[in-house]
């Protein structure tokens, strides 16, 4: 069956940078050269169809912009997008499918910068169905949005309200029913939930995997809460300055993690049950991505570092359940990750 | 000499005027903090957590005002203080650190600069001496090569190395109280690791007791001694910190713990408190929780319950009177 053995999503070598410059006349006086971020360098993953992918990392590792390139908003500086195995990275190919592109929606972090205040919720929900000719009479399309807005729990009432009229969690309900109105089967969620208090985050996200299971959706969920992602995922990726860094599914990557930041990371999350417990925290901040170290990107702040990984990258080799790019696990010296304490 | 009771806050309102009609976001809390002691506060956005924070301090943003209630520190009364007296409590006994470190430093002045203010404010010292101070505290918030980065500017520094200076200045001239507003929220994960771990040190070792209102549960757990949650502007549970996560007693600190998800066991489904927290007009009778509640009953809608003992906590719930009598 070849429908099963092509992922829905396959990303590979994923590379985006961004000039970010002085103007000309700057560069020629002060004599420095152009300055280039590399966002995104060299990222692979495949997402299978009713999968929730999850990137994890802290800001600045790139993994919003993974998110943007994927639904269209950035072109990629190198690498392929596969979509079901249509590559859909240059942003001419992906203008020659728009049927991929309606297959897939984002929801954004801040539910009051994405909605439009002077829109009714009505025609904020029935905007896709337009744009996309989905349904053209009237009665139809209100019909639907009335469905949709109960789809996420609101009332078909509020169509006829304005943004303003709703709280942070409603207004990310409607956000949700937007992104649900051109039926897609592919959802990017870029940090829906980390802008709301955590009794709403807990609605937000039952819906969302509510909806998973009835509409069969597929999730790349973009995350710097751990908890959160290990509460909604089925495979996780840890992205650190552009890169990914390891992935695995959600239990071995949270029960037997690999690489030292994956490590760092979980270590550094204060959980409920640590009442009083006392650790060292990692040293060290993240690197300006403008001027990345050499090598392996975390050796400054790593526990393990040597001579060549200060020389030289990482390659991505795969283990049990995923795959690491560090060359501690390469050549077998890194130390058995302590099992979490018995809660 | 002193009492074993740093702060004590009874019954304080707070309350804001507005053309149709007040709104009151803090209502009858009631919280003491011993020396040495940290309090978290929680609560989600709008609970008043931060409210009765810049109360204490006294730097409630008019119109809002202290409506009713005492603030003790250390048996003497600081509400009702004049402007120029609370100034000399403020930074002297009772220090503070923000949330967004970049808005708490003048990006015009060099940190030093900043510090040694601060330090000439508050105690007898000559100039040298004070910029010694400065460099000594900066070392002690593990800034390293503290006497070159003393010249540098707030945006010199990194958003963690800035929350650093942040708290020696709050540090700067000794206080007896720090009331800390989500002190790490604006940071990632591995820094705010480093921060708390770094609070929690210097607080250990200056004898220093802390008010931290944050709405991560997660940082509450790590740090504090006792907590205190907060809904609707009142204290919902107050308690020993293992008691209010592993046994709380108000429905709402249940739900609460119930919905944060955690790393340690995975669940289908989180717990879900439906609906959201009513807004300052709209406050329901009796208990606020009440609508969301999944176990009012008729009482719970006609009288409002104030904080009871339930078990080593206060919880504000009549169901715990309840229990009580069966």
């Amino acid at each position: 069956m070849s429908e099963q053995t092509v992922p829905m999503l396959r990303v590979t070598n994923l590379k985006r940078v961004f000039d970010v410059s002085p103007p000309w006349l700057n560069r020629v006086l002060e004599g420095k050269g152009k300055s280039i971020v590399r966002a995104v360098d060299g990222v692979s993953f495949e997402i299978n169809k009713g999968e929730t992918f999850s990137l994890v990392g802290e800001s600045g590792c790139g993994k919003s912009t993974v998110a943007r390139l994927i639904v269209g908003l950035y072109e990629p500086s190198e690498g392929e997008i596969n979509f079901e195995g249509v590559n859909i990275g240059p942003a001419a190919e992906r203008a020659k499918h728009p049927e991929i592109q309606g297959r897939m929606q984002m929801i954004f972090q801040d539910p009051y910068a994405s909605l439009n205040p002077r829109w009714r919720v009505g025609d904020i929900v029935a905007e896709p169905l337009r744009f996309r000719g989905l349904l053209k009479d009237k009665k139809a399309i209100e019909k639907r949005v009335g469905e949709l807005l109960t789809q996420v729990g609101l009332s078909p009432l509020d169509a006829r309200k304005y943004p303003h009229e709703f709280s942070g969690g409603q207004r990310q309900r409607i956000s949700i029913a937007r992104a649900l109105a051109g039926e897609p089967e592919f959802l990017v969620c870029d940090e829906p939930t980390s802008a709301l208090d955590v009794s709403v985050q807990a609605q937000i996200l039952n819906l969302m995997k509510d909806l998973q299971r009835k509409l069969n959706l597929t999730y790349l969920f973009i995350s710097h809460n751990l908890a959160v992602v290990y509460h909604v995922s089925d495979k996780v990726g840890v992205m650190y300055l552009g890169r990914l860094v390891e992935w695995a599914d959600t239990e071995t990557l949270f029960n037997r993690p690999q690489h030292p930041y994956t490590r760092m990371l979980l270590d550094a999350i204060p959980d409920l049950d640590m009442t009083g417990r006392s650790r060292t925290p990692v040293a060290g901040e993240v690197p300006s991505p403008l001027n990345p170290p050499p090598g392996c990107s975390f050796h400054p702040r790593c526990p393990l570092a040597n001579e060549r990984c200060k020389r030289e990258v990482p390659k991505t080799i795969p283990v049990p359940g995923g795959a690491v790019a560090c060359h501690a696990v390469e050549e077998g010296r890194l130390p058995p990750w302590k099992a979490q304490a018995a809660a | 000499m002193t009492s074993p009771k740093l702060l004590e806050v009874r019954n304080l309102r707070v309350e804001f005027p507005t053309r149709r009609g007040t709104l009151v976001a803090v209502d009858d809390v009631s919280l003491d903090i011993a020396a040495g002691e940290v309090l978290g506060v929680v609560g989600e956005s709008g609970a008043g957590k931060s409210m009765t924070g810049a109360a204490i301090i006294g730097l409630l943003e008019p119109p809002g005002r202290i409506a009713a209630g005492e603030i003790r520190l250390e048996g003497r009364r600081i509400d009702n203080l004049p402007y120029n007296e609370m100034r000399k409590i403020r930074g002297r006994q009772i220090g503070a650190i923000f949330q967004d470190p970049l808005t708490s430093l003048n990006p015009l002045y060099k940190v030093g600069d900043q510090l040694i203010e601060t330090i000439l404010t508050h105690l007898p010292l000559t100039q040298a001496q004070a910029r010694d101070r400065a460099v000594k505290l900066l070392e002690d918030v593990g800034i390293p090569s503290a006497s070159e980065r003393i010249n540098h500017y707030p945006h010199q520094f990194s958003g963690g190395m800035r929350q650093r200076v942040v708290i020696a200045l709050a540090l700067a001239a000794e206080p007896k109280l720090i009331i800390a507003d989500e002190p790490t929220t604006a940071l990632d994960v591995s820094i705010q690791a480093q921060i708390i771990t770094l609070l929690k040190r210097l607080c250990r070792e200056h004898g220093t007791a802390v008010m931290l209102v944050t709405h991560d549960m997660g940082v509450i757990a790590e740090t504090a001694d006792r907590v205190a949650v907060m809904y609707a502007g009142r204290i919902a549970e107050i308690g020993p910190v293992q008691d209010v996560i592993k046994r709380p007693h108000h429905p709402y600190t249940i739900g609460l713990m119930g919905a944060i998800p955690t790393m340690t066991h995975k669940v289908e489904r989180l717990t879900q408190i439906d609906g959201s927290m009513p807004r300052l007009n709209a406050i329901p009778k009796g208990c606020a929780f009440n609508p969301r509640c999944p176990k009012a009953f008729d009482r719970c809608y006609r009288d409002r319950p104030d904080p009871m003992p339930a078990g080593n906590s206060l919880a504000a719930c009549w169901l715990v009177e309840e229990k009580a009598h069966v």
